[in-house]
């Protein structure tokens, strides 16, 4: 992984990328503003899972009216995502908190295949207005937790407190962010 | 003159005991600018879910009053979360801000787009009964003016 982040960083594109003075605070900007439509919008969805706004709308309805703005803020997201980490990518794979926000990602992938496959089961019975089961508010709450986990750690990324060109640093930092040690840093001869 | 009372003001406002905290803090900064972000999140879904429905591209067989009444505490949730983070956030870099072009457009913004969000656009939306092509209006000065809130803001940060 760390040579194909290497080997990426020195394509053409990639250098021109970090080095432009304004295409890169504008594709950043984009990806910030992208937390609106994405995470703005779905925001109204897991609350409407969870009864909060909405009521009157059943929930297959803001399945088909409201999330699809969320999956294409999803897409304005990504693909700007992309380009940020094309722009820098060994000092982003080896981020600590990039690294973390990747996992939270992962994780709400995971919770919302399940509430997907949930609702495929049995969301008819949440339109005829059958109670909407407790794990169906665990699982909006929980988008709604690691969204907001995912935006704290990527506001994160531009700090560099835990980098691997500042040592020393405890060792589970080291082993978490993918550093690679010389010999001569660590001391041990 | 003017001007300089304002810097004068502003010096005095990066002097205070909630800026020099921020600063002398490593962490405090990134902490609040992060929740300020969440903020941001609050605040835009709930606009943008307003004014997409005013421009009929989403819930558009629902109607406008019930799509704004269903934001509006989310609105000011997310608005009181941005105030309460911007502020201090601004008290740490009173100056860097004075000096800001990016900081005076958004503070300009802010203020046509509360003045319009809470004097226009809410009000008519709240009171009219039928549709027609003035929603598509007040729905595009509201996200224009929001747009030019977030991405000066944004812009702060690169000046």
């Amino acid at each position: 992984m760390l040579e194909i982040a290497i080997w990426l960083s020195e394509t053409e594109w990639s250098i021109a990328l970090h080095e432009s003075l304004y295409l890169y605070p504008w594709i950043e900007s984009a990806h910030v503003l992208s937390i609106c439509f994405f995470i703005g919008t779905l925001i109204f969805v897991d609350l409407r899972l969870m009864g909060a706004v909405f009521n009157k709308l059943p929930i297959s309805e803001m399945n088909t009216r409201v999330l699809p703005w969320s999956i294409f803020g999803f897409g304005l997201m990504t693909i700007t995502g992309l380009l940020l980490f094309y722009a820098i990518p060994v000092r982003s794979y080896q981020n600590i908190f990039f690294r973390f926000k990747i996992f939270l990602i992962l994780l709400s992938g995971l919770n919302a295949f399940l509430f997907h496959r949930q609702m495929s089961l049995e969301g008819k019975k949440w339109d005829e207005g059958q109670n909407i089961p407790k794990t169906v508010h665990l699982k909006a709450a929980a988008s709604l937790i690691l969204w907001s986990g995912v935006i704290v750690s990527g506001r994160m990324i531009a700090y560099n407190w835990f980098d691997c060109d500042r040592q020393p640093q405890p060792e589970w930092v080291n082993w978490a962010a993918g550093c690679i040690m010389e010999l001569s840093l660590t001391g041990d001869f | 003159m003017e001007s300089e009372r304002l810097f004068h003001l502003f010096d005095r406002l990066e002097q205070s005991y909630i800026g020099e905290a921020i600063r002398n803090s490593i962490w405090m900064f990134p902490v609040i600018e992060a929740t300020h972000l969440i903020g941001l999140a609050i605040l835009g879904g709930s606009i943008l879910v307003g004014d997409l429905r005013l421009l009929g591209l989403l819930l558009s067989s629902k109607p406008i009053q019930y799509v704004i009444r269903q934001t509006t505490f989310m609105l000011k949730l997310g608005l009181i979360v941005l105030v309460s983070t911007g502020i201090p956030l601004f008290l740490s870099e009173a100056i860097k801000c004075y000096y800001s072009r990016a900081f005076w457009i958004k503070m300009s913004a802010l203020m046509l787009g509360l003045i319009f969000l809470f004097f226009i656009r809410n009000p008519i939306c709240l009171s009219a009964e039928e549709e027609s092509r003035k929603f598509k209006i007040i729905g595009s000065i509201s996200i224009s003016l929001w747009a030019i809130v977030a991405g000066s803001g944004r812009w702060i940060g690169f000046s």
